[in-house]
């Protein structure tokens, strides 16, 4: 069972959150001046990291806000987390074969 | 094969104190370079190996797996079998492995203890009846055996089962694929790595992946941790660690790594007959040949590599066997664990042919990977051999994500695979 | 003569408290205090188990959570439990308990049959066998499974409930033995919150079954006063009979307290158990260690016991697990065994002591109290049927991999065997924690932390009460101060001694005088019946690693996990491959660490909580009319209200006839609601939805479909215009949270930028919808201040003002295809709005409809259920909405609509489908074919999605998905049903009732 520190509620039990996938995944502006393949890759494409993991997470049962976490997705460790549209701290990258 | 397993073999081998049996496989050191290398050594990443050898005159085939083989999730599901799946791309798929199944112990002279004790289905709200009827109609028209059974008939299936579940889910009746059933997962690997090795295939474990010798968009190579190993036919086959071999070879897939989790009661006498699985409850339930309730549990909500679930996962997973269940609320877990699942979009697999000539794809599995692995294995075979997809992998591809294409299990399924 | 083994003083048993209990049908007896186990040896009894495979004789090999053979069926009915280790019981008044896996009886089973063929069951011999003839395999597996599993379930629902609960603590304390008691009380005089938890029903540990001194006093004189000054303090709480079995991510350890197994009277108003969920700043790992058997041919027999069992027994219990006892050891600590039951009256026939040498405090008391000690020696044989009677020893060559000389033959009717101590590591691992082997224990050890735990004590690989005492006093102190407490200085040390177990010599394997494999047994693993044989079989066969050899064998797979048998196995695996146990790894400790009631994991999410129920306000009128119930996501809505002796089928043709004639309501409550508002609310629907927001006015409705970013519709629902920069979204009953949350993500994580604010709102109102010609009569008889006028009040705005004489908002929208009003209220007038409009509509015969003639009435006007008519692969096209989507602006899951596969005409497209014969009513989910052969398989073009019989039709009809459907109308497709019945239909357009419009917009 995760903690996971909300940045606006403290820390909470995994459970009390919703997962939002891969951060820093921009939305086009104007996705249709996108090609196929490239929509695809937004919409589709992950970098599904094994290691420090920039993801987000929603606060569902709390504030439901959206933040970011950085976790380390083989032992869990959170690295960090920061507020939408703030740029992400800097923290020791892990990554594992 | 070396040597035939049968019971005059095990009488033959008692009178020498069973000091005589000769290696299941070799362990042989990698070769300079191979025809083909087929990277992860779980039951998928042998068969293939197998057929390459067996029907497509390859004989110079390494695979190379970073544990144990049988060791990633070919060792750790709820070992069911089935075939019912509702889109004709994925029930071609999945029967043409059926199919393989049922002749998989004389094939190999291994006994997977392949049991065809009956998948039931159950159906909780209208809307899964319909949903469900759909899936039997469509399986039907398949040719694939499927059928509606009544409450009734799913008591008779599964005495102990609430079938009103104190009017929460009741049970409206469910689908019945009675060649669908269980099978011994060990024995998978360890009977298609038998006669891999038989047919000359090297099977190196302990030899983890590091990188690709990749070249004007071609594979020339692999580089492990026991060395460089030439090639230029790569197969890769990692359920749960296809993206971090994709960032090796520098493409990204539609691929999210989760923990799946599983989990066994104490061996008890037999008490569930066949396999039952509930997707709006979430209960999946069978019981081993030793006597242990097997529970599949969800697969986590966000993306992990731990070998091990989420608990809340368990918790619910819980709940709904004591919902469906009452009895066995004072049934014990002996054992819970976990395995990373490769998630897709649609919750169909992605084979094929990938961005990097001579490099090819098996992966995104998910939580059904167990069944395919004879089909998989033989279309993925062909696929590699004649460098384009089988027919059966043709819907599957990479590719399909850019025109939309998707075969969207979810549609059919929910989470139960 | 009842309890004939019971020693005559001693023990923690109130022999105040005569217990009568049941065993395998006899009635027995035993104290308070006591476990099943000692129960029956104070009764003699010895034979409680037969093996897994080979269904040999066992007797109790432990005392605690170890034990692989005494497994019971404790209990009977609803309430028994299977595969209980007898060690684990506590006996209570009116105990019934029988061996598992045991037929007729434990003393004469007939499964020992397999004993005879045991040469043909080695390791994995069903891989290679039970495959002649191919198609035989379900019969053979027929009889393995009757023959496998232990005890059995119980076939009668749990009568008893679970409890779950969350707790805090700045140090958790997992063992009250010593090394947990002394850093429970370090930690707890700093202030922490401490929780000590221990699975035995009195603290004190290993002090319970031992004679040592702490600080001069009996070690159980100390754990009582040591517990006494832990319950003084008001920030420490103790819990006994509960385990923490499970060590998981981020220190949230799972604890298991049974509250209720040991009583004889189980009151109904407290859980059986209960399940803690502890998330502590810090854990002190205090789990003791677990002793060894050793490896020697025949070790399996009754009467052949850990050491440390033996000593327990006698100890704690006061009672003799034999008359005459043969010390079998590789450590000087086993001695103390032997002096302890020496104390007691029991005869030591020898010692047999692996080593050459035998030296050490204990080996010198034991010499110095008379007992014969054989060095060099080991025990080779072992005879009896139900319980070791002799066994032969014989001195070792130097190396221990062989004898030396001939032996001699001993009676005994009791083995106490040592070898060595293994640390109980599990939850050190399951934290994740590094192991390391330790050559001086020859076992492993918890190298470094990856959580915020410490271990302390035996766990620690650190023995000899001294120095376990002051670990655990370090451990609590560090704990604390980790936690952010300021421990005051140690005050002195506790006195006590110093010695650990050790010398001692490590001989994996005892040799006998046949080679191993050649004669006898030797086990590894007794619940499984593993065997040194088994074990370098798997090797031979190339199953190398250690995770292989385990699943091979099924080595440590057991009820036990290998508590007994892992590092044993390790070791000969080990010693067979030449390679350095380190070299090997182990295998993962996985939890549970003692196997853990589903109830508890349930807890009371079961029966009425097992997913909530929402139900509107007007919920108890559709009981009172005798309404059948749909559940739609958590809500149950009236399905259809069936009057006496009417079928289904005849309810919904009649409500669906009076909806259409005269007038219809129905409970529209659940629909969700979200409201929104700010400056740029246009423009977020706008992005959201496909279709465009911009020109719709206050009072004006529109309606909205939303997709993914996939492109496929994934709700639907009517918004309204309540005021500038003001909505009310409708979502469909099922995806409301689903909606809520994603259009707060986009809000939140792609568009910042705008202001929008987002309320949910479902909850506060109630709404009906009345339906039919004579709808706006009805409402024009409930309201005094809108006026209904065609004119005044067209399709697609709402109004506000009065409706049965509370506040109200009536939207003209319509579901049915009829002049429809749809009426909200605030929820607390729900009841009053709708007994208001069923007394007022009698005149016009008004008929309450559920959800069924609610799809009838839509499926005839060809609106889609988001759901049923979408699965998350359908586009607006394919359902004929292109209309819908706006070219002019961007939305949510535009881009995808233009990928090649979108655009395919050969996609499956909504049209409507008018069977042959007017009375098939096709069944919703048929898969439907343009070309019926006499067997499958056959092409199939589309499914029906909806289907039902129209009264207003007069016939059966269905709306269907059919490849290129748009462009086939009045064609034929066909249904293949079961049992050769197909059911020919045309392709029509999927509106069958006033296409144009008139009855809505009237």
């Amino acid at each position: 069972m995760l903690l996971i520190p909300c940045p606006y509620c403290g820390a909470r039990a995994e459970n009390e959150f919703g997962y939002g996938g891969e951060a820093h995944k921009v939305r086009p502006e104007t996705p249709e001046n996108l090609s196929d393949g490239q929509w695809a890759d937004y919409v589709f494409m992950q970098k599904n990291t094994k290691g420090t993991y920039h993801e987000r997470w929603v606060h569902s049962q709390g504030c439901r806000r959206w933040f970011n976490v950085i976790r380390d997705t083989l032992t869990n460790e959170i690295q960090a987390v920061y507020e939408m549209g703030e740029t992400p701290p800097e923290v020791d990258t892990k990554t594992y074969l | 094969m070396k040597s035939r397993y049968s019971i005059f073999s095990l009488a033959r081998n008692a009178l020498s104190y069973h000091e005589k049996w000769p290696q299941a496989w070799r362990s042989p050191e990698p070769k300079k370079s191979y025809d083909a290398v087929i990277v992860g050594g779980g039951g998928h990443g042998l068969v293939t190996a197998y057929y390459l050898a067996k029907e497509h005159g390859l004989t110079n085939i390494a695979v190379i797996e970073k544990g144990w083989l049988g060791g990633g999730n070919t060792g750790r599901n709820t070992t069911i079998v089935r075939s019912n799946y509702m889109w004709d791309e994925s029930a071609a798929l999945y029967e043409h492995s059926l199919k393989l199944w049922e002749k998989m112990s004389k094939e190999l002279n291994y006994n997977v203890m392949f049991s065809q004790r009956g998948v039931l289905n159950l159906a909780h709200t209208l809307n899964e009846v319909r949903i469900t009827k759909r899936r039997i109609n469509a399986n039907r028209l398949n040719g694939i055996d499927s059928e509606w059974i009544e409450p009734e008939q799913v008591k008779e299936w599964i005495p102990l089962i609430d079938l009103r579940a104190k009017g929460r889910y009741p049970v409206f009746g469910g689908s019945l694929q009675r060649r669908g059933g269980t099978a011994r997962h060990d024995a998978v690997a360890w009977g298609y790595a038998r006669a891999a090795d038989a047919l000359g295939v090297d099977i190196i474990q302990q030899c983890a992946v590091e990188g690709f010798d990749i070249e004007d968009g071609e594979v020339k190579g692999v580089r492990t941790s026991k060395g460089t190993i030439q090639t230029k036919k790569v197969g890769i086959v990692v359920a749960g660690h296809a993206g971090v071999i994709a960032n090796m070879a520098g493409f990204k897939l539609p691929i999210n790594s989760r923990p799946l989790q599983a989990l066994v009661s104490e061996p008890v006498k037999p008490c569930v007959h066949c396999v039952v699985m509930s997707g709006a409850v979430h209960a999946y339930i069978s019981q081993s040949d030793k006597g242990e309730l097997v529970i599949g549990a969800g697969a986590d909500s966000y993306n992990g590599y731990s070998q091990w679930g989420s608990n809340p996962v368990t918790e619910d997973t819980l709940a709904a066997i004591c919902e469906l269940y009452p009895m066995f609320r004072r049934m014990r877990m002996m054992r819970q664990w976990g395995g990373v699942v490769d998630i897709s979009p649609d919750a169909s697999p992605i084979m094929g042919l990938s961005p990097v000539k001579g490099m090819y794809l098996n992966c995104g599995w998910g939580t059904g990977g167990f069944k395919a692995t004879p089909g998989s294995g033989h279309i993925f075979a062909d696929t590699m051999a004649h460098d384009r997809p089988h027919p059966i992998a043709e819907p599957f591809a990479l590719d399909r994500f850019k025109t939309g294409f998707l075969v969207d299990e979810h549609a059919a399924a929910g989470v139960a695979h | 003569m009842a309890q004939r083994y019971r020693l005559s003083k001693g023990g923690r048993i109130d022999r105040d408290r005569l217990i009568d209990f049941t065993y395998d049908g006899r009635k027995l007896q035993g104290y308070q205090g006591d476990t099943l186990a000692s129960a029956l040896i104070a009764n003699g009894r010895h034979l409680v188990g037969r093996s897994f495979k080979y269904h040999r004789p066992r007797g109790f090999l432990a005392a605690g959570a170890e034990e692989p053979n005494a497994l019971m069926q404790i209990g009977t009915g609803a309430r028994t439990v299977a595969d209980v280790k007898a060690t684990q019981v506590e006996l209570y008044q009116g105990l019934t308990a029988s061996p598992v896996n045991a037929w007729p009886s434990v003393k004469y089973d007939l499964g020992a049959v397999n004993q005879a063929f045991s040469k043909l069951f080695p390791s994995g011999f069903y891989y290679k066998t039970f495959m002649w003839p191919h198609s035989a395999w379900h019969f053979y597996e027929r009889v393995i499974r009757s023959a496998a599993g232990l005890g059995k379930a119980p076939d009668k629902p749990d009568p008893d409930f679970y409890d779950k609960r969350y707790a805090h603590a700045d140090v958790l304390v997992a063992g009250a033995g010593p090394a947990g008691l002394a850093a429970a009380l370090a930690a707890g005089r700093s202030g922490a919150r401490v929780i000590l938890v221990d699975e035995q029903p009195e603290t004190g540990g290993s002090l319970l079954a031992s004679r040592d001194e702490i600080d001069g006093k009996p070690g159980t004189s100390w754990a009582e006063q040591a517990v006494a000054e832990l319950r003084a303090m008001d920030n420490v709480r103790i819990l006994t009979r509960t385990i923490a079995f499970g060590y998981y991510d981020h220190n949230w350890i799972a604890l298991l307290e049974s509250l209720t197994d040991h009583l004889a009277e189980k009151p109904d108003d407290v859980p059986r158990q209960r399940f803690w969920k502890v998330r502590a700043k810090q854990v002190v790992l205090a789990t003791g260690a677990i002793e060894r058997p050793l490896v020697f041919r025949d070790n399996d027999r009754p009467g052949i016991m850990l050491a440390n069992a033996a000593q327990s027994y006698v100890n704690r219990w006061a009672v003799k697990p034999g008359e005459t006892a043969v010390l079998f050891a590789n450590n000087d600590g086993a001695y103390q065994a032997a002096l302890d039951m020496k104390a007691a009256g029991i005869q030591i026939a020898a010692a047999v002591d692996l080593r050459q040498d035998p030296s050490g405090p204990r080996t010198e008391a034991a010499r110095a109290a008379g007992i014969d000690i054989l060095a060099g020696h080991a025990i080779t044989e072992t005879q009896g049927g139900h319980r070791v009677n002799r066994i032969k020893v014989a001195p070792m060559s130097e190396d221990g991999k062989q004898l030396a000389g001939s032996g001699q033959t001993l009676e005994c009717d009791l083995v106490a065997m040592s070898g060595g101590w293994n640390p109980t590591v599990h939850l050190h691992s399951q934290s994740r924690g590094k192991l390391r082997f330790d050559s001086d224990i020859a076992s492993f050890v918890p190298d470094f932390a990856v959580q915020a735990e410490r271990s302390a004590g035996a766990c620690n690989g650190t023995f000899g009460l001294a120095a376990v005492l002051a670990e655990g006093e370090t451990a609590g102190r560090a704990a604390a101060e980790a936690a952010g407490f300021s421990p005051a200085a140690a005050n002195g040390h506790y006195k006590a001694a110093s010695d650990g177990f050790t010398p001692a010599r490590w001989l994996w394997l005892t040799p006998s005088t046949k080679p191993v494999g050649h004669g006898g047994k030797h086990f590894v693993d007794f619940q499984n019946d593993v065997t040194a044989a088994d074990l370098h079989l798997a090797l031979r066969e190339g199953y190398t690693s250690v995770e292989h050899v385990k699943r091979y064998t099924t080595t440590g797979m057991g009820t036990d996990q290998g508590k007994t048998s892992n590092v044993n196995a390790l070791g000969i695996v080990s010693e067979y491959r030449e390679l350095p146990i380190e070299e090997l790894g182990v295998t993962t400790f996985r939890p549970p660490y003692t196997p853990v009631t589903f109830g508890a994991w349930g807890g009371r999410d079961v029966e009425e909580f097992f997913d909530p129920t929402r139900k509107t306000p007007m919920h108890s009128w559709h009981e009172r009319a005798g309404a059948a119930f749909e559940d739609v996501g958590l809500w149950k809505r009236p399905w259809y209200y069936p009057k006496a002796g009417e079928t289904m089928h005849d309810a919904v043709q009649r409500e669906s006839k009076a909806a259409r004639e005269s007038l219809g309501v129905l409970d529209a409550t659940t629909l969700g609601r979200i409201d929104i508002q700010g400056p740029d609310s246009g423009e977020f629907l706008n992005r959201i939805y496909t279709n465009g927001w911009k020109t719709l006015k206050p009072g004006f409705c529109r309606y909205g479909l939303m997709l993914g970013e996939d492109g496929m519709v994934r709700d639907d629902g009517v918004t309204a215009c309540l005021g500038e920069n003001h909505y009310l979204m409708h979502t469909t009953t099922g995806g409301a949270a689903d909606v809520l949350a994603h259009l707060e993500e986009y809000l939140q994580t792609e568009w910042p930028e705008l202001q929008v604010y987002l309320t949910t709102v479902t909850e506060q109102y109630a709404t009906a919808a009345i339906a039919g010609p004579n709808a706006r009569k009805l409402l024009a008889e409930l309201t005094g201040d809108i006026d209904v006028s065609p004119e005044a009040f067209p399709f697609m705005t709402f109004r506000e003002g009065h409706v049965a004489g509370v506040w109200a908002r009536v939207s003209r929208i319509s579901f049915s295809g009829e002049l429809s009003f749809e009426i909200n209220v605030e929820a607390h007038n729900g009841l009053h709005m709708w007994q208001t409009i069923i007394a007022a509509g009698e005149k016009y015969a008004i008929t309450p409809y559920g959800t069924e003639t609610m799809h009838v009435l839509r499926a005839e006007k060809g609106f889609i259920i988001v759901g049923q008519e979408t699965d998350g692969t359908v586009t607006p096209m394919d359902l004929g909405m292109e209309k819908l989507c706006s070219t002019k602006k961007e939305f949510v899951g535009r881009r995808s609509l233009t990928r090649p596969d979108m655009l395919d005409p050969n996609r499956k497209q909504l049209v409507g489908l008018l069977p042959d014969n007017p009375k098939d009513i096709l069944e919703e989910g048929a898969q439907l074919v343009e070309t019926v052969r006499p067997e499958p398989p056959m092409a199939m073009v589309g499914h029906v999605s909806s289907s039902y019989m129209s009264p207003t039709l007069g016939r059966a009809f269905a709306l269907a998905l059919i490849k290129g459907g748009q462009h086939k109308h009045g064609q034929k497709v066909y249904a293949p049903m079961t049992g050769d019945k197909t059911i020919a239909c045309t392709i029509t357009s999927p509106v069958f009732f006033d296409p144009e419009g008139e009855r809505l917009r009237g």
